[in-house]
């Protein structure tokens, strides 16, 4: 209600915040914050983000996802981020873009995976109208049938994230530390990590991207640009985020469980 | 629940939208039935408590669980820590997605299904059996006053799924 006492009935207001180069576990704290202590929805677009880090789902297993020789050998980052779904690794050639909202901010959606997913499709299909062959293929964004961004969202009583990594441009050598899943979209057919996925900059320049999807998100919400430095400290709010950085401790002990739990294994089937 | 995956997945290969009227939102999932159970009370989260005594047992719902889709890992809070009613206690992820899981119930967690570590899966086959979550000792019964039946709940999943 506004101080007149009149219904207010334009579209829902969001806050956007532009990236550029931030450290992916500094952005991820950033949204595990917001999403938990403030009431407002926000999209937020970090330009690239600094060295090569993989990113974990929450109940990501690294002996499972990942050449862990290698990320150990070469020093790879691994985080495990508070969302759900699968593994991908980021550098300055991913564009993210995150939005986290209340419940009912877009009307008639209701706060579960699937809806929100396709829902974030309707934003994306008018970022790539003419430009590519679009679609929402099982939870994926596809051009074609190559996946070219990864979704993974947190739902709360009152509120979720839907946030996606964009595949603007990938190093051929970094998507060796990655192994092939072992749960895998039916489309995929098993295809390699270079034949499924597919570079975003075959399709369309960088700053279009950003700048047709924050037309899109004007589409359905107010866009009140915000700068980073006003939401960084809030001196109320006492909030602990849940996406870490993986000791290399930890992958190291991962390895050798993994490989104490084979050697077990193969003894007893002797 | 399988067959609305598969028709899911078709449309999004198709790249139609998959409302079963043209005035529903196109994001809108189709109309479920699922099933609630006599004798639980249910929270608006879709979480239900059963209350034995000085034991609550907690988990989600079949209109939950229908709704979050496949259930692939579940987070569990330590047995001793304190339950809120409305506060989150767990976790469920499924498809791409963490969701909290809210307790109905206030108390002292007693007991947690550690068979949900191995087998997530439980909550999608057995939600209301196999597919408990936690046990609670009640620190407040009377907050159970504040719960709906399964009538109730069962209306309310329905005019919750016609609004969107």
């Amino acid at each position: 209600m506004t101080a007149c006492g009149t219904r207010n009935i334009g579209p829902p207001l969001i806050n956007l915040v532009r990236l550029k180069g931030v450290p992916i576990l500094r952005q991820l704290h950033l949204e595990e914050r917001l999403l938990r202590t403030s009431l407002d929805n926000w999209c937020i677009i970090n330009d690239g983000t600094d060295d090569p880090t993989v990113v974990m789902g929450i109940s990501g297993k690294p002996v499972e996802l990942l050449e862990i020789d290698s990320v150990i050998r070469d020093e790879i980052p691994v985080i495990r981020r508070f969302t759900g779904g699968g593994t991908v690794i980021v550098d300055n050639g991913t564009i993210f873009v995150t939005f986290i909202c209340n419940k009912d901010a877009v009307p008639g959606l209701q706060s579960y995976p699937r809806p929100i997913m396709s829902w974030s499709s309707l934003v994306y299909r008018k970022v790539f109208q003419g430009i590519g062959e679009f679609s929402l293929r099982e939870n994926d964004y596809v051009l074609g049938n190559h996946k070219f961004g990864g979704n993974a969202q947190s739902i709360i009583k009152n509120r979720w994230v839907h946030h996606t990594s964009f595949l603007w441009d990938y190093e051929i050598s970094n998507m060796g530390y990655l192994k092939l899943p072992k749960r895998a979209p039916e489309y995929r057919q098993a295809r390699s990590h270079l034949e499924f996925m597919c570079r975003m900059k075959d399709y369309i320049p960088r700053s279009n991207f950003i700048s047709r999807t924050i037309d899109a998100v004007g589409s359905h919400f107010l866009v009140r640009s915000m700068e980073l430095e006003a939401i960084m400290y809030n001196s109320g709010t006492k909030f602990k985020p849940s996406s870490r950085l993986l000791r290399k401790q930890e992958l190291e002990e991962a390895k050798f469980d993994s490989q104490t739990s084979i050697a077990v294994s193969q003894s007893l089937q002797m | 629940m399988a067959l609305r995956l598969w028709a899911s997945s078709a449309a999004n290969a198709l790249r139609v939208s998959t409302a079963a009227t043209a005035s529903r939102p196109a994001f809108s999932l189709l109309r479920s039935f699922s099933t609630a159970v006599e004798g639980l009370k249910y929270a608006t989260s879709h979480e239900w408590v059963k209350h034995e005594g000085s034991v609550a047992t907690v988990g989600i719902t079949d209109h939950a669980q229908d709704h979050l889709g496949e259930v692939v890992y579940v987070e569990l809070p330590d047995v001793g820590k304190t339950a809120t009613q409305g506060t989150g206690f767990g976790s469920v992820e499924s498809v791409k997605a963490t969701s909290d899981v809210n307790s109905p119930i206030s108390g002292e967690i007693i007991e947690i299904n550690s068979k949900l570590t191995e087998n997530p899966g439980l909550i999608n086959s057995g939600p209301y059996e196999d597919g408990w979550m936690i046990k609670v000792k009640p620190s407040n019964p009377s907050e159970l006053g504040s719960l709906m039946d399964a009538k109730q709940y069962t209306k309310f999943c329905e005019e919750e799924d016609a609004s969107h």
